[in-house]
């Protein structure tokens, strides 16, 4: 019991404390693979623990909501990113949120974020909220769709349990989880703000969607807000990670090794990760606004047929 | 000791004294907390009284004939536990709509227009719960019918309001017509018409086709199912606010009490066929519905969509639990009848919220239009933190109570494999995916709605000057709220609440919740899902308020005030903001084309000309246009020609008549 805490608790602090690396990890990646040299690998902390200590500007009409929100929407991604396993099976609390409670989190930091965007009543809030919930429109069924193949074929929506199932070796290649994996990572990239959807470096206004929303955030708020939005890249990648590549996930009572394998091979998965997002966004454009209903709904599609075909078969 | 049925009929025949007493009444200022605040205590009474029977553990169904009606037959009512859990939901909706009243009802300029119509509506919808046979049935199903329209004619100045309520008296009697039909089918040809009657009787396939085609007509129609749905977006707002939470809130649950009890409990043993168009027509609602309420910018016509929607979702979970429980898959069934009458429980608790928020605006601002409302949130603090309250529990988003029932829809979708038969196995994934675009869309539009009435800078004077609304008003939604978020923490108490309908319809229950550890619902197996809103709720309220103490600690709590940044474009004029239709537009574009026929058309003046550019929009119901204009246009037409009869000569009128004697004659003649 007070190991299966511990890991929970470990797990907890290592999303939390592995974001900013991953997002710092990416920037410099990206630059490296650009000719630039980059900023240091460290440069988010350094940004966070900047923001942090700076005095927030409220606009003069921002209202209680838009001060609760940042506190709200980070914590609702740090609820979903602590209950996917990284490196270890059977947390303690995963019984408490499956895999469509998780999907739900990330909806409610999406539509405090975007009631955020609306509060301060400058045209920028509002083109990013009502863009990021087109996109969402189309990006949440389709994540959900994605899910109900993954329950289908583990027999359960609980993570810990589909990663057990899938890590088990009686998975085999399967059409529908190869559909599956391609809708996922289709929705990642939207749902991250990653290109060809949106560009998290931009500050041309009319091209943003994620950066129009929090435009009017600053010092911890805004702190707040950005390690939400590492905090969420990190999620997919370990979610995506701890199914289709659930190899060294350390099962329920293994020894430390086990644990400490685990714990690296995942930090290696990650850069991994990392390194093929950064390579797949700089040898791609961004789309206009709307070509990202038809990508997002390439991605419904996929996620739908990779669901039917489960119905048809279950062993397709 | 009274039994809990004839308590429930004297509480309904208090209401209906009540409704009499407002007449002579309502002309007098005391009116208005007289009526309401007795109706606040029946129908809290009501609620009481069936809970305890529901729960109580008074399983056996008690019945009661009384010497009313017809002669010499009797009404007969009946409370069950199907009927008890419709009750709880009814009298909790009226009792909290009455407190609200008390405070929302001062403002109403015309009272003796709906003050003796609410309490006859509330009286009417807990009969239809009662009835015990079709006739009793039908005749509270009418009499709930024009209590509501009266209620929707309240405000009969206003041109719209006649419109509604002509489009609604029209569709309320053509489905009492369908329910009329669907009772004679299946009453069988020597008219047994208590419901016990017609439960022992056989029934074919045809029959059954039949009836399940004529409840889907009837109640589906009042419930608000497409195609069928069509007055409700105008009726229910026309009414005034409170009557709209009751309308949407709660007569669509009493329509789906008819089509549940009909179609599950009358009819016998399902057939799985049975669920397919119930399926179906509950996918195409939900989607259609709330589509239509992100395109809206009257805030009650946004809800009123939105009700349409989870009628629709409502009907899926009932599509779902017909499939299981023809194919005898129990356990399945009664999760998916389980999540329909949560469903219908969660829908009822923050419709009503939401249309008292409407009504809060609209007392304190006098406007219903969302484009010219905004920023309300600083000036009416309370009733801003409900309704986003509301707004959060609609999408469907944790830890509240729409995510709940949702999430129990999911689990039972995801049991869907096990249906032996192709056809389902190909819909029911299509209708999940249905299920979850309407989900997501239904975060979009309640973003929009809150965003755009209460975020932002006031887009009128009226929303400018707008003041928080009395505490009758904040105190009946704080409750509701309250309701959604327990019910959201603690689902597993409601869930074992429902399960005695479920095993009185079903036969089959979900397994008792009560016991879990950690008050978690796990509604089918440990391995398989688990849920524990609870602990969600807590880790999120923990780990924020945890957050923001340690920074306000640790790193900085300063803070200051300064004009807005807006990239240096800011301190421009309040209509520089997203509007409601704009918020939409990526969405409309998206699904507009297909769903609504949306048409744009831009007029840009000539060069040199200084007219001002135009921008027109024009969205279309396809129903009303595929289906309603042509039998309207068709009536029109048969009227215009036999219009004609009406200027002829006396010599014409005569020949007429003789002629249609032969012509009568002719067909005796040929037909022996």
């Amino acid at each position: 019991m007070i190991a299966d805490l511990l890991i929970q608790g470990v797990q907890m602090a290592l999303v939390l404390l592995l974001a900013p690396l991953l997002t710092g990890f990416t920037r410099k990646a990206k630059a490296r693979l650009l000719m630039r040299r980059g900023p240091p690998l460290l440069q988010p902390y350094r940004d966070l623990w900047r923001l942090l200590r700076k005095e927030a500007v409220l606009a003069d009409n921002a209202s209680w909501l838009f001060r609760v929100i940042p506190y709200l929407v980070f914590a609702a991604t740090w609820v979903a990113a602590a209950l996917i396993p990284t490196f270890a099976t059977g947390l303690t609390f995963s019984w408490t949120a499956d895999l469509i409670a998780i999907v739900a989190l990330l909806g409610s930091a999406r539509f405090f974020l975007a009631l955020a965007a609306m509060d301060i009543g400058t045209s920028f809030g509002g083109i990013g909220a009502s863009r990021e919930m087109m996109i969402a429109t189309l990006a949440e069924p389709a994540m959900l769709l994605t899910v109900f193949t993954l329950a289908l074929v583990a027999g359960s929506t609980q993570l810990s349990t589909v990663a057990a199932f899938m890590s088990s070796g009686t998975v085999g290649l399967r059409v529908s989880l190869g559909m599956a994996m391609v809708a996922l990572i289709m929705v990642a990239i939207a749902e991250n703000a990653r290109i060809p959807v949106d560009n998290p470096a931009t500050h041309l206004e009319l091209t943003m969607v994620h950066e129009a929303m929090v435009l009017e955030y600053s010092g911890r708020h805004l702190a707040m807000i950005e390690l939400a939005a590492m905090l969420k890249l990190l999620l997919y990648m370990s979610l995506i990670a701890c199914v289709f590549t659930p190899w060294s996930l350390a099962p329920t009572g293994s020894g430390v090794r086990a644990y400490l394998a685990g714990g690296v091979l995942y930090v290696g998965k990650l850069a991994v990760g990392g390194f093929l997002l950064v390579l797949f966004e700089t040898s791609i454009a961004k789309m206009r606004v709307f070509r990202v209903p038809d990508f997002l709904g390439a991605a419904l599609m996929l996620s739908l047929l990779g669901a039917l075909l489960l119905f048809v078969s279950r062993s397709l | 000791m009274m039994s809990a049925l004839a308590a429930l009929l004297f509480c309904v025949a208090a209401l209906l004294a009540l409704a009499v007493l407002a007449v002579a009444l309502s002309r007098t200022k005391l009116a208005t907390p007289l009526v309401y605040g007795a109706t606040l205590l029946i129908a809290t009474t009501i609620a009481i009284i069936a809970a305890m029977a529901l729960t109580g553990g008074a399983t056996a169904p008690t019945g009661l004939t009384l010497p009313l009606g017809l002669p010499w037959i009797g009404a007969r009512f009946r409370l069950d536990a199907l009927a008890a859990f419709f009750l709880v939901v009814i009298g909790l909706g009226a009792a909290i709509t009455s407190l609200y009243a008390l405070g929302y009802g001062r403002h109403e300029t015309s009272p003796h227009r709906v003050l003796p119509f609410l309490p006859a509506f509330i009286a009417g919808m807990s009969l239809v719960v009662l009835a015990d046979d079709a006739f009793s049935f039908l005749i509270s199903w009418e009499f709930m019918s024009l209590a509501s329209w009266a209620l929707v004619m309240a405000h009969h100045h206003d041109a719209d309001n006649t419109r509604a309520g002509y489009i609604y008296l029209v569709m309320a009697s053509f489905g009492t017509l369908a329910l009329l039909l669907a009772f004679g089918l299946i009453s069988g040809p020597e008219g047994n018409y208590t419901f016990d009657a017609i439960r022992a009787a056989p029934h074919s396939p045809t029959s059954m086709a039949l009836t399940l085609a004529l409840m889907l007509i009837g109640a589906g129609s009042k419930a608000g199912l497409a195609p069928l749905h069509v007055w409700l977006p105008l009726a229910h707002p026309a009414a005034p606010s409170h009557v709209s939470a009751l309308m949407s809130g709660i007569m669509t649950k009493v329509a789906v009490y008819g089509f549940v009890r009909v179609v599950f409990d009358l009819l016998g043993p399902a057939q799985w066929w049975m669920s397919a168009p119930v399926l179906l027509l509950g996918g195409l609602t939900a989607v259609l519905g709330i589509l239509h309420a992100l395109m809206e910018t009257d805030l009650k016509r946004v809800l009123a969509y939105s009700t349409i929607e989870n009628i629709g979702v409502v009907f899926v979970s009932l599509g779902l639990a017909l499939a299981f429980q023809a194919n005898g898959i129990g356990w399945a069934a009664a999760l998916a009848f389980t999540a329909a009458l949560f469903h219908v429980l969660n829908h009822s608790l923050f419709k009503s919220l939401l249309f008292f928020g409407a009504g809060a605006v609209l007392t304190a601002t006098g406007e219903r239009d969302m484009e010219r409302l905004g920023g309300l949130i600083h000036a009416m603090p309370r009733t801003s933190l409900t309704f986003l309250v509301g707004c959060v529990a609609i999408s469907a988003l944790p830890p509240f109570n729409g995510f709940v029932s949702e999430w129990l829809m999911f689990q039972t979708i995801l049991q869907s494999p096990n249906l032996p038969q192709w056809g389902l196995k190909i819909l029911v994934p299509a209708i999940g995916g249905l299920l979850a675009l309407a989900a997501a869309l239904a975060a979009a539009c309640f973003v929009r709605a809150f965003g755009i009435t209460f975020l932002g800078r006031p887009r009128s004077v009226a929303a400018q000057t707008a003041r928080e609304v009395d505490r009758f008003m904040i105190a009946a939604m704080v409750v509701l709220a309250l309701l959604c978020l327990g019910a959201g923490i603690v689902p597993g108490l409601v869930i074992d609440a429902i399960s005695p309908a479920a095993r009185m319809v079903l036969h089959a229950v979900m397994p008792e919740q009560a016991s879990v550890p950690w008050l978690s619902i796990i509604p089918i197996s440990e391995g398989r899902s688990s849920y524990n809103g609870l602990l969600v709720f807590a880790f999120i309220a923990l780990s924020a308020s945890l957050s923001a103490y340690v920074i306000h600690r640790v790193a900085s709590r300063a803070l200051r005030r300064g004009p807005a940044w807006g990239c240096g474009f800011a301190a421009t004029g309040a209509a520089t903001q997203y509007s409601a239709s704009g918020f939409a537009q990526p969405i409309r574009r998206v699904f507009g084309p297909m769903v609504l026929r949306a048409r744009i058309r831009v007029k840009m003046p000539p060069p040199g000309d200084t007219a001002p550019a135009r921008f027109d929009l024009e969205l279309h119901d396809r129903v009303w246009n595929a289906l309603y204009e042509p039998i309207a246009g068709a009536i029109g037409a048969a009227t215009e020609s036999l219009n004609q009869l009406q200027f002829l000569t006396i010599r014409r009128y005569l020949s007429l008549v003789f002629m249609s004697l032969i012509a009568l004659l002719l067909v005796l003649a040929l037909w022996s």
